[in-house]
């Protein structure tokens, strides 16, 4: 490990692609997000890299599907308005069976909405987005070092399982500093991609990358085929954080600055002798449900806190299945969960109260 | 020792800078940092904040809801987040820039002429860093030696025949 650095979310975000291994980036400028191109473009010409600010967030998309195609890791980042355009993109390429790595630091929507920071896109990363049967593995980072990590390991994960990864975090965790520290070396897992369409030098037979299937048994058995991929996914790449859920009398469950927030949160609490725990999901898809099972009998119940109006919570809810109670406390529009908001929420919760629904 | 510090007052005036100095500074200590600007619509209105944390302990939220200082030059950035410092808080402002005196009787604050002092010392870009000596003496943030060290590794080398002047800025804000 080297000496920690002060560094910008968002210039962490490239780095850690450039040290996965990434020569080929894709994107077009959106606040908060855009000191990713800035410094692609300042670092990929200094390493010989191809950087492209596109036409527009359609053609990068479609940049990063062609590079891909080729077996190079390859990567595009923007902000919400901008992912709704890659969305086509992204699913072609999951049908295609394409790692890719898309970086999406959360505005507020919906439409053009505004810059500040927000999780609602939530649902257009984690449930879909495009069209068809699909998934995107969904990386959720609470800070810069995380950022450092989740997308070098987000490269791994696109290359292990041919399928697109998302790192979702919101406009704060893109703009603001803290300490990171690189590793001397990152673990980069290589794979051989035989299927990648590279140039065949007439010694095999061509490689096509596609996502058409116009038969409807052949389209069938390749989603079946996505699907046995995705049932492994869900069964071996879940990743949470749990603090201090042992012996909760209420849990939290939040990602990305939500959770930040709420490591305050439950010192204050704590202060008033109630014990509050966190579950942090870090990939929101697949979803830890097992941490939900886990601590289902939480006695007071479970607290969601969002940056949206309630879109993860819906998530939790089908993890609990019915067990525990669940409220929500979410703002909108580029506001924030105040701390003492939350703790309010979670106080009336604690006496029993209740909190107030999605 | 956690530190929850509030920058604020007009685009250009090197607010957003001067709480880097500080996390960086806080960094060089070992301390625990976080650095959140603005960035939103207000900074197109031309004003700019930001929250900076530098503390014993991991920094959990980066968003300050009860500040233990503020660093003020303008009026509209005193007006909005004087309400955010804590009971026993330190507010230093730059009084040339900032005529209405905080309402709050329960925080210590510190006036400082810092733009005329800044004038006089040669260099009106100086008037931000005499209100971080200032803050560094009353909340003793981070130490003079690592602010030099932060100054040496932020500003470019070509830059670094200011630091000097830009310490003794630092004193003079200091024993105001």
């Amino acid at each position: 490990m080297g000496e920690k650095i002060l560094m910008k979310g968002n210039e962490v975000i490239a780095e850690a692609a450039l040290r996965a291994g990434c020569r080929h980036y894709f994107g077009y400028p959106i606040t908060p997000q855009t000191e990713v191109a800035h410094y692609m473009a300042r670092k990929m010409e200094e390493i010989g890299g191809t950087f492209v600010q596109a036409e527009s967030e359609v053609a990068a998309i479609n940049m990063v599907y062609g590079a891909a195609s080729a077996g190079v890791r390859a990567m595009t980042s923007s902000s919400s308005p901008g992912i709704s355009l890659k969305q086509e993109g992204i699913s072609y390429a999951a049908g295609a069976e394409l790692p890719l790595v898309v970086i999406d630091i959360v505005r507020c929507g919906p439409g053009l909405g505004g810059i500040l920071p927000a999780q609602c896109d939530y649902f257009q990363m984690v449930k879909g987005g495009g069209h068809g049967d699909y998934h995107n593995i969904v990386l959720a980072p609470q800070g810069v070092q995380e950022m450092y990590e989740l997308v070098v390991d987000a490269f791994n994960l696109a290359d292990k399982y041919r399928n697109p990864v998302v790192v979702m975090g919101d406009g704060y965790m893109g703009q603001m500093m803290e300490a990171v520290e690189f590793r001397d070396e990152e673990k980069i897992e290589r794979v051989a991609k035989p299927w990648a369409a590279c140039g065949s030098e007439m010694k095999r037979p061509h490689n096509t990358i596609t996502s058409i299937y116009i038969e409807a048994d052949v389209l069938e058995a390749h989603v079946n085929h996505m699907y046995e991929k995705y049932r492994e996914i869900e069964r071996t790449e879940a990743r949470v954080e749990c603090f201090n859920c042992d012996g909760a009398d209420v849990i939290i469950a939040a990602y990305g600055t939500c959770a930040r927030v709420t490591r305050n949160v439950i010192k204050d609490a704590a202060k008033l002798g109630v014990k509050v725990g966190l579950i942090r999901p870090i990939t929101l898809w697949p979803f830890p449900k097992a941490a939900f099972e886990k601590y289902a009998e939480v006695p007071k119940g479970f607290l969601t806190v969002e940056m949206s109006m309630g879109q993860m919570v819906e998530d939790i809810k089908l993890a609990l299945n019915g067990r525990n109670h669940v409220s929500f406390y979410g703002r909108t529009g580029g506001n924030v969960p105040g701390q003492k908001d939350i703790l309010g929420e979670v106080l009336k919760i604690a006496r029993g109260e209740g909190g107030a629904e999605k | 020792m956690d530190h929850q510090i509030i920058f604020a007052g007009f685009g250009g005036q090197g607010i957003l800078s001067m709480g880097r100095f500080i996390a960086h500074a806080g960094l060089h200590e070992g301390k625990h940092v976080s650095w959140l600007p603005s960035y939103g619509p207000e900074m197109r209105g031309g004003t700019a904040n930001c929250n900076v944390i530098v503390s014993d302990e991991e920094v959990g939220s980066p968003i300050i809801s009860a500040a233990t200082a503020l660093v003020v030059m303008n009026q509209p950035s005193l007006e909005k987040f004087e309400s955010y410092v804590e009971p026993g808080g330190v507010i230093v402002l730059d009084s040339d820039l900032v005529p209405v005196r905080p309402a709050r009787e329960d925080v210590r604050v510190f006036a400082l002429p810092a733009t005329k002092m800044a004038y006089d010392m040669g260099n009106a870009t100086f008037a931000g860093v005499i209100l971080l000596g200032k803050l560094l003496a009353e909340t003793g943030v981070v130490r003079f030696d690592s602010f030099e060290a932060a100054l040496k590794g932020i500003l470019k080398p070509k830059k670094h025949y200011l630091i000097p002047q830009e310490m003794e800025a630092l004193k003079a804000g200091a024993e105001y």
